[in-house]
């Protein structure tokens, strides 16, 4: 396959990017979408210029380290995947794709096509989590039973990976699904109701914060989501916040 | 030079843990406070380690390369954990897991070490649950077990197919809560380039930030090692693509020995290369071996017919099909641990009977699965004169929920549905059970300088069995270090901050910026990757699923060669003080060439074959590994010298006290 790549081009935080387009031939069906960047890469060294510097490690669709935004969409055309995951066959010969960062006031951009998401991380740590300490004589873990279909809605929300794409899909870049994601894994489990409270607002406040959007229920979130996260948390969520905030 | 002391406890095995733990030193909480501790590495063994030395109350610093602590390659682990907890009654103990961990490893594992994995295992599945990690379960509202490899019992806990996320987000929600209270300060996209040692004892390290450039000094009172693996030496593994060696064999040049290199594990159940553009492989749980039955054609024409796409896999009868490891092991069957599967698909490959383009591929058939799992539907939901394909249908949704991420992921790679046509897999780097010698406190040959989880060579000796990674990293993180690193620290509590002013630090900041300026000022004319994958083919080919003298003779000189070519014709582009992803593969793969000729050369001299380690001089008529334990039941741990090639062999002797060394028979 041939294809034209615009790809945005930016030299660091502070300086002001563009769209380059670059020609790229000998492109096969079955590569992924990033082993694709690596062979244009591979010319642009060739070449003496500087590769495109995109976010990736896993390269399976687990660590939810690459992003990019392809042809406007988060993780590109295909769905329930990630970029890692995306395969050269979703395209034509002769197609012009364009790829960007995603786009968010809180995910700066930090050069070419990466993003800082440390505000998720932020997010997190303002209370996502269980207080336990680890002491080696906590209490058997069957002595808590937990009937299966709550267990597996706690898991389906604990899937998310933490990409972005949600924030990057949303037109006002609300980080609503993913940290409405990690509220539900913990509201939904008895171990994480004692501080079911105090977890909830301390995570939205955090989020306002960081300066994500509103959610005004567009669900872009979702269809765009490479794993699936429902709607349905951000729902549990703002009951557990409308619950919290009238203590 | 440091003395081989494996400071295993005296006393009987099972009690060695519980009375190490009563005499060793312990640090008061207000003095904790004083103590400073570097963790590098935020997965499974570097996470846990890090939340639960700042609940003790030390003062933290975590490093990771990626963007959050999260995203370290614990999170790919698929299948799940064991623990001897004995849920399913089928007869588990402690002493069962440590035996077949033994076992699993060819007595090649110390036996100390190994048996308190299985005392803590139980332990870390309740620390889990605690933290809400959503482990599978059954109706009743138990937990859910599945069988591994290797293994006549059940004692497999697991997340659907995403085990080590689940597990790795329990870990680092442990973090945050530390980080929240300001006991961890967490360093993302920060790589260790170097560790800094003042009289002799780990006292920090070098770190670049990954965003700005900046090269910058830690000090601590304790420097941990969680690096992880090295199978990225290989080029194509199912590491992540940053996963690296750095840390490790940067500790290993400043004194800190490096064991049985050689020992890698070469996973059976991977989605096969499909061509030169390949950029890594991805892992089919070894838990699809559970419904999945493995099989080839039984006749060569057959094989070949299915290559040129004349023939499909499904049109083939019963009777034309070889499955190989039902016929050759007829006690564990697809079950068998991973060297031994892995070596068995090469071999009906190699024979000419593989079902892929390139003959490097078998099958994994759930076809009969289908139909079990359909049938026990049909009785439980009473469905009368069921029809064969609503059965398979049923069996299908069955096998949907126990796997369905998995058998789409594998569709997404391969373009071809699993539910109608069996997956083919092949063997893939996967693991490295070598690595950074450890005594019982899992402190290296350097003071102050400990290694956990996969970048630590203790526990699985030869090959390691499924499910037994994620908990060494979290019994090494949650409760062992937190233990043994107070015994040394006892005597920091009057040190004070280390200062990063020394000459020490002077100096191993001088190092580092001088390697990364050469690479930047080299200006050869071949890229870096140019130069991974030519060492990835060479280990592959001569020092990969068999190997022989000749072969790895060969490679040696080839590694040295081509790093010396290295050294002169890399390209790297970009600056020293800007995001340089090039910049910084160049220093992985510069010591990737290093560690290959040291695990070429460890191969060599380990004339036997045992677990993942198969020298093809040494097996037995039928083709099974042949071990030599007179002459080799030992730890090989190198001294670093200045060459890989002049490497000084320490041997640990290994001693087997309460477990009976046998040859291992999966028959
Ligand atoms: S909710 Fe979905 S899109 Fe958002 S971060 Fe999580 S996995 Fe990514
Ligand atoms: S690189 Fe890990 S999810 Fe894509």
């Amino acid at each position: 396959m041939n294809l034209t790549l615009k790809i945005w081009r930016q030299k660091d935080a502070a300086s002001k990017g563009g769209i380059q387009t670059y020609p790229l031939g000998g492109v096969e069906p079955d590569m992924s979408f990033l082993e694709m960047l690596d062979v244009l890469n591979q010319e642009l060294i060739d070449k003496g210029e500087e590769p495109v510097v995109f976010d990736h490690d896993c390269r399976e669709g687990i660590c939810g380290t690459c992003s990019l935004q392809i042809n406007g969409e988060p993780h590109g055309p295909d769905r329930g995947v990630t970029t890692c995951q995306l395969h050269m066959r979703m395209f034509k010969d002769g197609d012009t794709i364009t790829i960007e960062p995603f786009r968010a006031k809180a995910f700066p951009v930090i050069k070419d096509l990466v993003v800082d998401r440390s505000s998720f991380e932020r997010i997190q740590q303002a209370g996502g989590y269980i207080s336990v300490n680890t002491s080696g004589n906590t209490q058997d873990a069957n002595s808590i039973p937990i009937p299966k279909d709550q267990a597996d809605a706690a898991f389906y929300a604990a899937t998310c990976i933490g990409c972005g794409a949600c924030v990057a899909a949303c037109k006002n870049a609300s980080a609503m699904l993913f940290t409405s994601a990690k509220v539900s894994q913990m509201a939904l489990l008895p171990q994480g109701e004692i501080e079911a409270d105090r977890r909830v607002l301390a995570m939205v406040e955090q989020m306002d914060k960081e300066g994500f959007g509103n959610c005004t229920n567009t669900g872009a979130c979702e269809i765009e989501c490479p794993k699936g996260i429902s709607l349905e948390n951000i729902a549990r969520m703002n009951r557990e916040y409308l619950r919290a905030s009238v203590k | 030079m440091g003395v081989l002391d494996s400071k295993v406890p005296q006393g009987l095995l099972a009690e060695k843990w519980v009375n190490h733990k009563n005499k060793i030193n312990l640090v008061n909480p207000a003095n904790k406070r004083n103590i400073d501790i570097i963790l590098v590495g935020t997965g499974l063994a570097g996470g846990s380690a890090a939340a639960t030395l700042a609940e003790l109350g030390y003062n933290v610093k975590t490093f990771c390369y990626q963007d959050s602590p999260r995203r370290a390659h614990s999170i790919a682990a698929q299948g799940g954990i064991n623990a001897a907890k004995n849920y399913q009654g089928d007869g588990d103990s402690d002493y069962r897991l440590f035996y077949d961990t033994v076992k699993g490893g060819d007595y090649r594992s110390r036996e100390s070490n190994v048996y308190r994995l299985a005392e803590v295992s139980g332990n870390i599945i309740d620390q889990c649950v605690a933290q809400g990690v959503p482990f599978a379960r059954e109706y009743g509202g138990l937990l859910d077990n599945r069988s591994f490899g290797g293994v006549l019992v059940s004692r497999t806990f697991y997340a659907k197919g995403q085990t080590g996320q689940q597990l790795l987000l329990g870990c680092y929600s442990a973090m945050n809560r530390q980080i929240n209270r300001g006991k961890i300060q967490s360093y993302t996209r920060h790589e260790m380039l170097d560790v800094v040692l003042v009289d002799g004892k780990a006292r920090g390290i070098i770190a670049r930030d990954l965003v700005t450039g900046e090269i910058e000094r830690h000090s601590a009172h304790a420097v941990v090692i969680a690096s992880g693996g090295y199978g990225n030496v290989f080029f194509l593994s199912t590491n992540a693509m940053g996963s690296n060696v750095t840390a490790a064999w940067k500790v290993h040049k400043k004194g800190a020995f490096f064991a049985n290199p050689c020992f890698t594990q070469i996973h059976p159940t991977c989605i096969p290369v499909s061509g030169e553009h390949q950029s890594k492989l991805t892992l089919m749980s070894e838990s699809l071996r559970n419904d999945g039955r493995i099989w080839v054609p039984k006749k060569l024409e057959d094989a070949k017919a299915i290559r040129e796409g004349k023939l499909k896999p499904t049109q083939l009868a019963e009777e034309d099909r070889d499955y190989y490891l039902e016929r050759r092991y007829p006690a564990f069957g697809n079950l068998v641990p991973r060297d031994v599967a892995s070596r068995a698909a090469k071999e009906r490959c190699d024979a000419g009977f593989g079902v892929n383009k390139t003959g490097e591929a078998v099958y994994l058939d759930f076809s009969a699965a289908f139909m079990r799992y359909g049938k026990e539907a049909v009785s439980t939901q009473k469905i009368e004169n069921a029809s064969e394909e609503q059965i398979r249908e049923l069996g299908k949704a069955v096998v949907e929920a126990k796997y369905g991420n998995l058998f789409q992921m594998y569709e997404k790679i391969v373009d071809e549905n699993p539910y109608q046509t069996p997956m083919k897999i092949y063997p893939a780097v996967h693991y490295t059970m070598g690595g950074l010698w450890v005594d019982y406190n899992l402190q290296t040959t350097v003071p102050g300088l400990y290694a956990a989880g996969e970048a630590n060579f203790s526990d699985h000796g030869a090959n390691r069995l499924g499910a037994s990674a994620l908990m060494q990293g979290l019994a090494d993180g949650y409760f062992v270090l937190p233990y043994t690193m107070g015994d040394y620290l006892a005597n920091d509590i009057r040190t004070g901050k280390i200062p990063t002013d020394s000459p020490e630090f002077d100096e191993a900041e001088r190092n580092i910026r001088g390697q990364l300026e050469r690479f930047l000022n080299t200006k050869g004319t071949k890229s870096v990757d140019y130069f991974h994958k030519r060492l990835g083919k060479i280990m592959w080919d001569k020092v990969g699923m068999s190997r022989n003298a000749t072969g790895l003779k060969e490679a040696i000189s080839e590694i040295k060669a081509l790093r010396e070519e290295f050294w002169n014709e890399v390209r790297v582009p970009g600056t020293i003080d800007s995001m340089n992803p090039e910049l910084e593969k160049a220093g992985r793969v510069a010591d990737f060439l290093e560690l290959g000729e040291l695990f070429a050369k460890d191969a060599l001299h380990r004339e036997e074959s045992c677990g993942g380690h198969f020298r093809e001089e040494y097996q037995t008529e039928e083709g099974e590994a042949l071990r030599d334990d007179e002459n080799f039941m030992y730890v090989a741990a190198w001294e670093y010298t200045g060459e890989p090639a002049n490497a000084i062999l320490h041997k640990e002797e290994l001693k087997y006290e309460n477990i009976e060394v046998k040859t291992r028979s999966y028959k």
